[in-house]
């Protein structure tokens, strides 16, 4: 992935469930801000909270029920939210993919699956919050290859329903728009079908939730897609060259996905 | 050249896993001044643009699968892919023969001016667009768009084409044997004549196949868009 481009990374990883939701947090100042959070922030809004650091991030891990007062009294200390979930953390900083994944340590995680990606920026500037996946709801991400023309538009309509983007870019609405779907009663499938109808723009794009990942390109798939399947994995990149390392990959099944075809996997 | 080394066969070694991808490709440019003919590029990794810009008749052997670009801007060298390879594979190729075992990835054969390339696989979306008189034999499928503006040579397809086949095409023929999911603007089906037979005849034995040119269907430019047409400019 670190061929593809130095701008900004990060992870997503679907580890094991802890004794509540894991709300991950980052912090230009780490050591200040980290200090004391756990504690501080149990008193706050009431209940045992965990906390474990890792760099410039922080997964505190909240009862279920405390999960909004948590996020709210954690932005009010400035922390930005990366993300929320039952199983799903997320890492992002700005710098080579390399760079990134040995600050976070990613060799020692481990999990069901995950997801990683590199930045190119077109949309909006290079920061750890411009930077993928981009989370919107619990225990979903979105990383988005291309860029997407009607995103003004359609931040306003989701910003109506409530589902308003934090940033200026474009992949963020995206995934808004697909949250705003899921939390609407669509299922992963038809959400993602929706990007289809709805959103103007090129893109392949790769969905995480709790139970698996989803992939859907544009109609034209000038962006890039590669699949490589075995017995013991399903794998997507961008291109061969992120699958010439895993295991089996001489005799592992690859090929693209099709055009405005939804693909879904689930463990 | 120091890790360059000669096998038994006198065929050059180069690994990419010692020597860096500009070294490959500097020692395969410089193989006219040589008498080295035969060369095998091992460790490819999916790594981009391997083989390009060659210009003499040695033969090179690319063992695995490479990234974007392979064998691009070839001139009378043959190269041959025993995995598959990424976007772009012959990109703008001259003369000389491209050989993919594996599949082929987006606009495999761009804007070619010669030579031919086989791919034993499939090839995805864009298949020889803007072609401009390369030999494309696919074994396979190839996918939507293939053809778009192609202006001069052939593309034959033993498996199915995708979508929007022949877009916009100028003077390239094409040949495909199985089903098109769709014909793109200004391309028709045309008969099949004697000489496109020979001529389908000559490029399949070429390309190390024994389908018979009798299975395929043709088809072609309508030439309907060579010129603006008065009736269309409320069009623009």
């Amino acid at each position: 992935m670190t061929d593809r481009g130095p701008d900004s990374a990060g992870i997503a990883i679907y580890g094991t469930p802890g004794e509540g939701h894991k709300i991950t947090v980052q912090s230009d100042t780490p050591e200040t801000d980290f200090d004391g959070l756990g504690d501080a922030l149990g008193a706050e809004i009431g209940g045992t909270v965990t906390t474990r650091v890792n760099d410039t991030h922080a997964v505190l891990t909240v009862l279920e029920g405390s999960r909004a007062a948590a996020i709210a009294a954690l932005e009010a200390r400035g922390l930005r939210i990366m993300g929320v979930g039952e199983t799903m953390e997320i890492y992002k900083e700005t710098g080579l993919p390399r760079d990134v994944a040995k600050r976070f340590g990613l060799r020692d995680m481990s999990g069901t699956h995950g997801i990683g990606h590199t930045r190119m920026a077109t949309e909006s500037a290079v920061t750890t919050l411009g930077a993928h996946p981009f989370s919107t709801d619990a225990d979903q991400c979105l990383v988005h290859n291309g860029s997407l023309s009607n995103h003004n538009t359609m931040r306003r309509i989701l910003t109506e329903k409530g589902f308003a983007p934090k940033t200026e870019n474009d992949t963020e609405v995206a995934a808004c728009y697909i949250s705003s779907r899921i939390a609407e009663g669509a299922d992963l499938g038809t959400a993602l079908e929706g990007t289809l109808n709805d959103l103007d723009g090129f893109f392949t794009f790769v969905m995480g939730t709790k139970d698996g990942f989803g992939v859907v390109r544009d109609p034209i798939a000038c962006k890039p897609a590669v699949m490589a399947e075995t017995d013991d994995y399903v794998a997507f990149g961008s291109e061969y060259r992120a699958f010439a390392g895993l295991p089996g990959i001489e005799s592992a099944k690859v090929w693209e996905p099709e055009p405005a075809t939804v693909y879904f996997w689930e463990r | 050249m120091m890790t360059a080394t000669a096998t038994a066969q006198d065929a050059v070694t180069l690994d990419m896993g010692s020597m860096e991808l500009r070294e490959v490709n500097s020692t395969l440019q410089a193989a006219a001044a040589t008498n080295r003919t035969q060369f095998e590029v091992l460790n490819t990794l999916g790594s981009h643009a391997i083989a390009v810009g060659l210009d003499a008749e040695i033969k090179v052997t690319v063992k695995g699968s490479t990234g974007y670009y392979c064998a691009g801007m070839n001139k009378r060298a043959t190269v041959h892919v025993t995995g598959s390879v990424g976007p772009g594979v012959a990109e703008n190729m001259m003369s000389g023969t491209v050989i993919v075992d594996g599949d082929a990835s987006q606009y495999a054969g761009a804007t070619a001016h010669g030579g031919l390339l086989v791919i034993k696989g499939n090839a995805s979306s864009r298949c020889g667009i803007s072609m401009k008189g390369i030999d494309i034999v696919v074994h396979g499928n190839i996918g939507h768009m293939s053809a778009f503006m192609a202006q001069k040579g052939n593309l034959v397809v033993l498996g199915d084409a995708g979508d929007a086949l022949g877009d916009s095409l100028y003077e390239a023929r094409l040949f495909v044997r199985g089903s098109v999911k769709s014909l793109g603007a200004d391309c028709i089906e045309k008969e099949m004549r004697p000489e496109h037979l020979e001529l389908l005849k000559d490029l399949l034995d070429r390309s190390g196949t024994d389908a018979k040119p009798e299975e395929f269907r043709r088809y072609g430019s309508a030439r309907k868009l060579y010129h603006f047409n008065v009736d269309h400019a409320d069009a623009y």
